[in-house]
């Protein structure tokens, strides 16, 4: 196949940028310093954070006597077991699901300001939550206490879904071109938020009340029902997704390239894309949709790793850090009041959006 | 023949761009498709890749279907240029002739050193070798089109589909580019199928040319046969003199004007 080496002995080895060869042998991979590096860092600070927002509550605790209180079985042990850390743990789920989700969907999309929300999954569920809140509550009062505890998440995951495949479908000519699917994405998203205000606006205002909370994204009395199916998603679909990273970094190429590499480029793209939507549906049927983390996360985790796509781990590690951060600010900046962590990370990722958009202008003029 | 079209149709659509062509690629031969805009040697090109799946008749790589085969083997035997290819930013050289490896790895394969070997004599041959951790989109246009033929060297391929790789190159780097692909053929014995703009350039560095015209192959044969005066009235409409290019002995073309 290759001839013989042309090269000579003392020459360094060529190899994909900041990159080491790891070699078990036969097997071989590519290991990156630097993101591993980060990774670590950021495994260690999403532990922290966690740590500090179990502090928070009627009982006030130090750092070390959450820890305490992890191991020992006093009286703290149910309160931070059953209570602090579900909701600490939902939300570092939910932000690493987003960030993966969102890692995915810009590799495909080929585009920065890819989000999962193109793919019609938050909005699929926001106006999903928002109708059964609204309708169950005008019309079977007592009933919707019960939904809410069940009901909305499955509801959730449901209307996330079905968005997606209204995307998915409206998308499909003969292929999935990552141009028309944003294209698609943006007007179905913008169908399905104005339904929903209009819900809002027609609902009863206590409903409309509880409906604004759920889509703002928040991770008050999030308990281990909503930790165990986001913690399933994730172990299930990280493999699955790590298999596909080099059909992803394919699929950045034109169509062309991608398919004179030996990539099936449509399985590819639509196994990565139902991975994505898998992943932001769980999770928006955990937490709601907390806005900006799909978004901003794998674009902080390509800079900080230092390569040139977003990198799948260190992104849903950035996920979860931005996560766990944006709900202490939110627990502490206005405390007693607790804001809803969705508040926050809008608050964090307007001014992030804008400043997108200047670079991107700013390439295109250039 | 490692590559035949037999009685294709391709279009994209509705619309049919190529009917009933049929075209063989002998082994080891640098075979040069020329045409005016919009002939189809493009649309053809991608077929033999199998880019484009014809809605009639059929490609045979080695004698058998070509969309009947796993893409990923065809990629170890056949590697494809397109026409003005882009790369995500602020990709390095190394980082898109390793993705030339693709076809070699998987997930528990992912560098090894064939495939580091492959890409440092991918990048030997095109003189890249300094250049590897340089970003794309800092190179020259010259360099630029060699990195991403180095992607295709290094894809291991003894097929190589180029689809006008000179495009957007002055003169010098259009003659560097052609360089290249006469070694690759006379050192490494690559069997290399390309579209040409550039007649004169075409004749000199093809072994056979195949002039098409509304998706029809006009003429097939080597330089000379090919490119005579009657030949370029019909196919390009050009009223030319041809006479021997006093460098290569190859036909040169001198336009004289346009027919009405």
């Amino acid at each position: 196949m290759t001839s013989s080496p042309v090269r000579l002995p003392h020459e360094p080895p060529v190899r994909p940028a900041r990159a080491r060869s790891l070699r078990l042998g036969s097997a071989s991979w590519l290991l990156r310093l630097r993101s591993a590096t980060v990774a670590l860092v950021l495994l260690a600070a999403t532990v922290l954070l966690m740590a500090l927002g179990m502090r928070i509550g009627d009982i006030p605790m130090s750092v070390p006597e959450v820890f305490q209180a992890i191991t020992g079985d006093g009286s703290n042990h149910f309160v931070v077991m059953e209570l602090r850390l579900p909701r600490a743990l939902t939300g570092v789920l939910v932000g690493a699901a987003l960030a993966l989700a969102g890692a995915i969907t810009q590799a495909i999309a080929r585009n920065p300001l890819a989000s999962p929300d193109i793919l019609g999954v938050t909005t699929g569920s926001s106006v999903t939550v928002v109708a059964v809140i609204v309708a169950a509550g005008s019309t079977a009062g007592g009933a919707s206490g019960a939904l809410a505890e069940v009901g909305i998440p499955l509801m959730a995951l449901a209307g996330g879904l079905a968005g997606a495949l209204t995307v998915y479908l409206l998308a499909w000519r003969k292929g999935l071109d990552g141009y028309r699917l944003v294209l698609v994405g943006i007007g179905v998203s913008a169908v399905f938020t104005n339904v929903k205000y209009w819900l809002l606006t027609v609902g009863d205002v206590t409903d409309s009340g509880r409906a604004m909370v759920w889509i703002s994204g928040s991770l008050n009395g999030r308990g281990w029902e909503h930790v165990v199916p986001v913690a399933i998603a994730l172990v299930v679909l990280i493999p699955l997704t790590l298999a596909g990273t080099r059909s992803l970094g394919a699929l950045r190429f034109g169509d062309d390239t991608v398919t004179g590499l030996g990539v099936r480029m449509n399985l590819a793209r639509g196994l990565m894309i139902l991975a994505a939507v898998l992943l932001a549906a769980v999770a928006t049927s955990a937490a709601g949709p907390i806005a900006f983390v799909a978004l901003a996360a794998p674009q902080i985790a390509l800079r900080l790793a230092g390569v040139g796509q977003p990198p799948l781990v260190v992104s849903a590690l950035v996920g979860a850090v931005l996560t766990a951060s944006a709900d202490l600010a939110a627990r502490t900046l206005f405390s007693p009041v607790e804001l809803p962590v969705g508040v926050v990370t809008a608050v964090l990722g307007a001014p992030y959006l804008i400043y997108l958009l200047i670079r991107v202008r700013r390439e295109a003029r250039s | 023949m490692r590559l035949q079209a037999v009685d294709v149709r391709l279009g994209y659509g509705d619309r049919v761009i190529v009917d009933g062509l049929d075209l063989g690629i002998e082994a080891g031969t640098v075979t040069t498709i020329i045409g005016p805009n919009g002939c189809g040697k493009s649309t053809l090109l991608r077929a033999l890749g199998r880019l484009l799946r014809p809605t009639g008749g059929e490609v045979l790589l080695d004698g058998k279907r070509i969309d009947r085969m796993p893409t990923k083997e065809v990629a170890k035997v056949l590697g494809v240029l397109p026409q003005a290819p882009t790369a995500p930013e602020g990709l390095t050289v190394a980082d898109l002739v390793a993705r030339g490896r693709h076809p070699h790895q998987t997930w528990y394969r992912q560098w090894s050193s064939d495939d580091e070997s492959a890409v440092s004599e991918a990048l030997s041959m095109t003189g890249l070798l300094d250049l590897g951790e340089r970003p794309l989109d800092e190179l020259s246009g010259g360099q630029r089109q060699r990195a991403w033929i180095s992607m295709a060297l290094a894809q291991g391929t003894d097929l190589l589909l180029l689809d006008e790789p000179t495009t957007f190159l002055d003169l010098a780097h259009q003659v560097e580019v052609l360089e290249l692909v006469r070694r690759l053929h006379g050192e490494l014995g690559r069997t290399v199928v390309m579209v040409l703009h550039d007649l004169n350039l075409a004749a000199r560095y093809a072994d056979r040319l195949v002039a098409m015209r509304d998706g029809k192959v006009i003429a097939a044969g080597a330089p000379h046969e090919v490119l005579t005066e009657p030949l370029l009235a019909e196919v390009f409409d050009l009223d030319a003199k041809v006479i021997e290019d006093p460098v290569a002995g190859t036909p040169l073309v001198v336009p004289v004007g346009v027919r009405h």
